[in-house]
């Protein structure tokens, strides 16, 4: 997020490898940038609502980055942001009714949150620091890995709260029935206790051993391609 | 020149948004019209696996669609409940209107005379997260149950005293009365049409409807 906001001429930028695998750990747009905490909160209560969001987000989020990084050379600076929720809004229609059409049960599950997905701040800034500046091939690679992270947040959460309150995972038992299934973990307060606690243990784990080796990697896969 | 004219004119300015916007446009037209069948089955399955709760006796299998013409001068489509025997035990309206965030959309169960509210149920709803999507509860929406249609519903913020009177949802007054409107207006609109149809079919006769299924 430290790029300028400039003209939106194409220059270099990351590489479509390099933003694919930033959007999955490196810069995860909920364990690393802390956006689209609504949906985080709000959905993840068990698995098939946070899957089912995250890919209406993915969907949003992958179109969205295409339609933007094909008009960038037309955009005008002051009227970007407008074009930008434009944009968004119309994809998140079509996902809402798509939703509506083949997952009515999700649809009616999730509700306003659906098309709560064009204030997702994952979307704009990903309109505004990739689309709008690069290719549309580097906007889909970002697009994927942003998904897939947001994807893993939100499941990751989903997982949590979904076994230790309702003792399942996607609906089926995995515990064994004499858990006592922890109903707060259903509720708001197990959504901001897992995902402080998520937070922490990810936060914890990258300034140890896990940031070294994924920025190794990334560092070997730089120095491959150059 | 012609750089500092665009500069200055709205359409050389949003031009790009003008062309979107009618692009945009387009394209959601097609996705309704091409959706839209799918998402009506999805809702008229899910009326039918509701109906029950809302007619009391009614069974799905045996009840039927069918349009009146409303006051309104538009034809209504709903439901006529129909419980064991062939014995009609209701009516199942859907009525839909503007709600706090979007529109919303019910069902409303009333017995055969359209005297009374048997049941309420929200088929759609955008109502705020933690507020207004409450109206889709339970505890709101047994305050409809045995409700008189003989005078408007009226929506209170206290102990009810009346029968017509509902109370409001705390924190999402106009949820609340959103959904009390939008049962008046479609009662007002399709009672007397529904009392004539149940008149004509009592002595055994289907009456003079225009059945759809």
């Amino acid at each position: 997020m430290s790029e300028k906001t400039t003209s939106s001429v194409d220059r270099a930028g990351p590489t479509a490898l390099e933003r694919f695998i930033n959007g999955v750990l490196p810069e995860n747009p909920i364990y690393r940038q802390l956006l689209g905490m609504c949906p985080t909160l709000a959905v993840t209560n068990a698995m098939k609502p946070a899957v089912t969001m995250a890919a209406a987000t993915a969907f949003v989020l992958i179109c969205s980055n295409i339609m933007v990084s094909l008009i960038r050379g037309l955009l005008k600076p002051h009227l970007r942001i407008l074009v930008f929720t434009l944009t968004i809004a119309t994809f998140v229609t079509i996902a809402d009714r798509l939703l509506a059409a083949y997952v009515y049960d999700m649809s009616k599950q999730l509700g306003p949150y659906v098309p709560l997905i064009i204030v997702n701040c994952v979307i704009i800034s990903r309109a505004e620091i990739c689309a709008s500046k690069q290719t549309p091939g580097v906007a889909i690679a970002d697009g994927i890995g942003m998904s897939l992270g947001f994807g893993i947040g939100l499941a990751s959460i989903a997982t949590v709260r979904e076994l230790l309150g309702s003792g399942t995972w996607f609906g089926l038992h995995v515990l064994p029935a004499t858990w006592p299934n922890w109903g707060i973990m259903v509720l708001p307060p197990g959504a901001f206790l897992t995902l402080g606690l998520l937070l922490a243990i990810v936060e914890w784990g990258t300034r140890r051993r896990a940031a070294s080796a994924i920025w190794r990697t990334v560092r070997m896969l730089w120095s491959w391609r150059h | 020149m012609q750089e500092d004219r665009n500069r200055g004119s709205y359409i050389g300015q949003a031009w790009l948004v003008i062309l979107l916007a009618a692009l945009y446009g387009v394209a959601l037209a097609g996705v309704q019209s091409t959706l839209s069948g799918k998402i009506e089955q999805n809702k008229k399955a899910e009326t039918y696996e509701v109906m029950p709760d809302l007619v009391p006796g009614a069974q799905p299998g045996l009840s039927e669609e069918l349009t009146v013409m409303g006051k309104d001068g538009q034809e209504a489509r709903l439901y006529r409940a129909v419980g064991a025997g062939g014995r009609q035990v209701g009516w199942l309206l859907p009525a839909g209107g503007q709600g706090f965030g979007d529109r919303i959309e019910i069902l409303i169960g009333v017995d055969t005379q359209v005297s009374t509210i048997t049941g309420l149920y929200v088929l759609e709803q955008k109502e705020t997260p933690g507020l207004g999507d409450y109206i889709t509860t339970d505890a709101f929406r047994q305050r409809f149950r045995n409700a008189p249609t003989d005078r408007p519903l009226v929506v209170v913020k206290t102990d009810p005293s009346q029968e017509n009177e509902i109370r409001a949802l705390s924190g999402a007054t106009i949820s609340s009365e959103s959904v009390a409107a939008i049962v008046n207006r479609a009662l007002a609109n399709c009672g007397a049409p529904l009392r004539e149809l149940a008149a004509q079919a009592r002595p055994g006769r289907q009456g003079r409807v225009e059945s759809t299924q």
